[in-house]
């Protein structure tokens, strides 16, 4: 039962061959068998998925299926990281500042999938607030890879991702800041999307970087993105920053409909018209040389599928992380002052006064790395140093956002590693934040600019999975999940399961 | 870039958080990492560069002037560590 994909789950679900409820059983089964190892949750609502479940076994009943009616989800299980805010079931973030806290309301993306009729499983761990590249900062504990239990699954959105590897849900939500979705995805063998600025709404979800931030997805194939991200997008009046711009049709344009590059996916060369970008900036130092081997094999293969290949070049490239280490602070530091204790979250014992009540709430419910970044935003916004340090980033984030305006004209989406390396040891860059920082190295310019982009998995090193990213111009998704989707036509490691967990 | 633990004080004042000694000297260590790997951002030119603070580009959307929102005062502050009568409490403020 766990190891169909969502669409064929789907195709199940619609011929009456199982039943949600028989689905969400055994899933829920899954993940009690295997949390002891993974620690990749940190709810499940068992009473709540199979009251789902059962409704949406009733609407399959009345509907007489599920494509019939238009409503491919229906039924199919997910999770939620649980930044994503679900009304009644607990929402915490991942923070001791929020570990009692049930949200009062549904983030619009919940509202939205809950609407299709997906059956919620729980809510994923995460790295505390979104911050991390491991999932080690989490208040409720580590989470360990399936491909390796004692290596990372990356982060955020690491529970997210180990709990789709492992196969608890077919698809999972995940929030990208500077490669949440894109870093975990690469580590876990996953495909992950994290769509353009704006394109899905960031009602409810709790706000780490607000210019930076964007929900997206994390699936084992390209195809089952492209069926969870249709619904999550648009427009929305609660989020004055999502964009009001119709919504492709993600699923036909896996054929290739709709695309405004001209391609016949029926032939051998389904990407014969599509022109991607290799900078040779993604292939400097840094970059684990076993990784590099299997990016370049699969940009080899995109270019026999018909692609070509063209060199680029972004040469602000390593301007990136120190721009992303002053920007997400700085934004950091102003959303996270709403936790003060007195409207939701953690409230220090008997305050002596107001300022008491802030300073111990706050140094009680973050943890570390919380604090860390608290600090280096409250410092470089601080008078005397706002120009120096948060001003300049901002100037360079332009230049960086030039460099892909730049590219963009000569090719319709470029090609290069989403991680520097594989899957680290857990515990190996807790004591050196910035050796962590650094995971985020080809990751984080996607979010600088705000254009969309995609990690698939492109072969193992070391029997770990490497991930090939994919970035694309402004609202190009359904370019981005054409070419994974035809990638994974030919290549398998998006079909190979972590040991234990088959 | 060294951040020395009084420095760390007085920021961690400026956003309200309670840090013990302890702390004060392990994040100023961290923070003076961190804010060399910013630094480096010295080596761009960025004389005559527009600063970019959202890639979305996007102006404030503008909606008819009607009531969206209801009240759910009640319901908001099931989540609130101390509540009486519809008022958040906190420690007195005015003696």
């Amino acid at each position: 039962m766990h190891q169909h994909t969502l669409k064929e789950l789907s195709v199940l679900l619609d011929k009456k061959e199982i039943s949600s409820t028989e689905v969400t059983q055994a899933l829920l089964e899954r993940i009690e068998t295997h949390e002891p190892t993974l620690n990749a949750m940190i709810t499940v609502d068992n009473d709540g998925a199979l009251e789902a479940a059962k409704h949406a076994d009733a609407a399959i009943n009345e509907l007489g299926g599920t494509a019939s009616a238009g409503k491919p989800l229906l039924g199919v299980p997910l999770i939620h990281k649980d930044i994503f805010c679900t009304e009644g079931v607990l929402t915490t973030c991942a923070s001791h500042m929020l570990h009692n806290f049930k949200s009062p309301y549904d983030a619009t993306v919940v509202e939205r999938l809950r609407a299709q009729g997906t059956v919620m499983l729980g809510k994923a761990n995460m790295d505390e607030f979104a911050m991390g590249s491991s999932n080690e900062n989490s208040h409720f504990g580590a989470v360990g890879n399936p491909w390796q239990t004692d290596r990372v699954p990356g982060g955020s959105s690491g529970g997210s991702a180990a709990a789709v590897a492992a196969g608890y849900a077919p698809v999972a939500t995940g929030t990208d800041t500077g490669g949440s979705i894109r870093q975990p995805a690469a580590f876990c063998g996953l495909s992950g999307i994290k769509p353009t600025y704006g394109r899905v709404s960031r009602y409810g979800m709790i706000a780490f970087a607000s210019s930076l931030d964007q929900g997206g997805v994390l699936a084992r194939s390209a195809e089952d993105c492209a069926y969870l991200l249709g619904p999550m997008s648009g427009v929305d009046p609660r989020d004055s920053t999502s964009v009001d711009q119709p919504v492709d049709d993600f699923v036909t344009a896996l054929d290739g409909s709709g695309l405004s590059v001209t391609v016949d996916s029926s032939g051998d060369a389904p990407l014969n018209g599509v022109r991607i970008g290799v900078a040779a900036e993604y292939f400097s130092d840094g970059l684990d040389k076993a990784v590099a081997t299997e990016v370049r094999q699969a940009i080899s293969k995109l270019e026999s599928l018909g692609a070509s290949i063209v060199e680029i070049s972004l040469p602000n490239q390593h301007l990136c992380i120190p721009a992303y280490y002053a920007i997400a602070p700085a934004e950091c530091s102003s959303n996270l002052s709403r936790f003060d204790g007195v409207r939701y979250g953690h409230r220090c014992e008997s305050p002596v006064d107001l300022e008491d009540l802030y300073k111990r709430s706050r140094d009680e419910g973050f943890g570390r790395e919380v604090k860390r970044r608290i600090l280096i935003g409250t410092y470089v916004l601080s008078a005397g140093y706002y120009d120096a340090y948060y001003l300049k980033a901002q100037k360079t984030r332009r230049l960086i956002s030039d460099d892909f305006a730049e590219a963009f004209k000569s090719v319709d989406m470029i090609a290069g590693p989403a991680t520097p390396t594989t899957a680290f040891a857990r515990g190996s860059k807790t004591a050196d934040p910035v050796s962590m920082y650094l995971n985020d190295l080809y990751t984080v310019s996607a979010n600088l600019s705000g254009l969309p982009a995609m990690s698939i998995p492109c072969g193992f090193a070391d029997g770990l999975p490497v991930g090939l990213q994919l970035v694309s111009n402004y609202f190009k998704e359904s370019e981005l999940l054409y070419v994974s989707h035809q990638f994974q036509q030919i290549d398998d490691s998006h079909q190979q399961r972590p040991r234990g967990f088959e | 870039m060294s951040i020395k633990p009084d420095e760390v004080r007085n920021i961690a004042h400026l956003a309200r958080l309670g840090l013990d000694e302890s702390q004060l000297s392990e994040f100023s260590d961290d923070l003076s990492r961190t804010l060399d790997l910013v630094d480096q951002l010295n080596q761009a030119n960025t004389d005559s560069v527009e600063p970019l603070a959202n890639p979305g580009q996007c102006s404030a959307r503008l909606r008819d002037d009607v009531v969206a929102e209801t009240d759910q005062r009640e319901k908001l502050q099931t989540v609130a560590p101390n509540v009486d009568n519809g008022f958040y409490l906190v420690p007195r403020v005015i003696e």
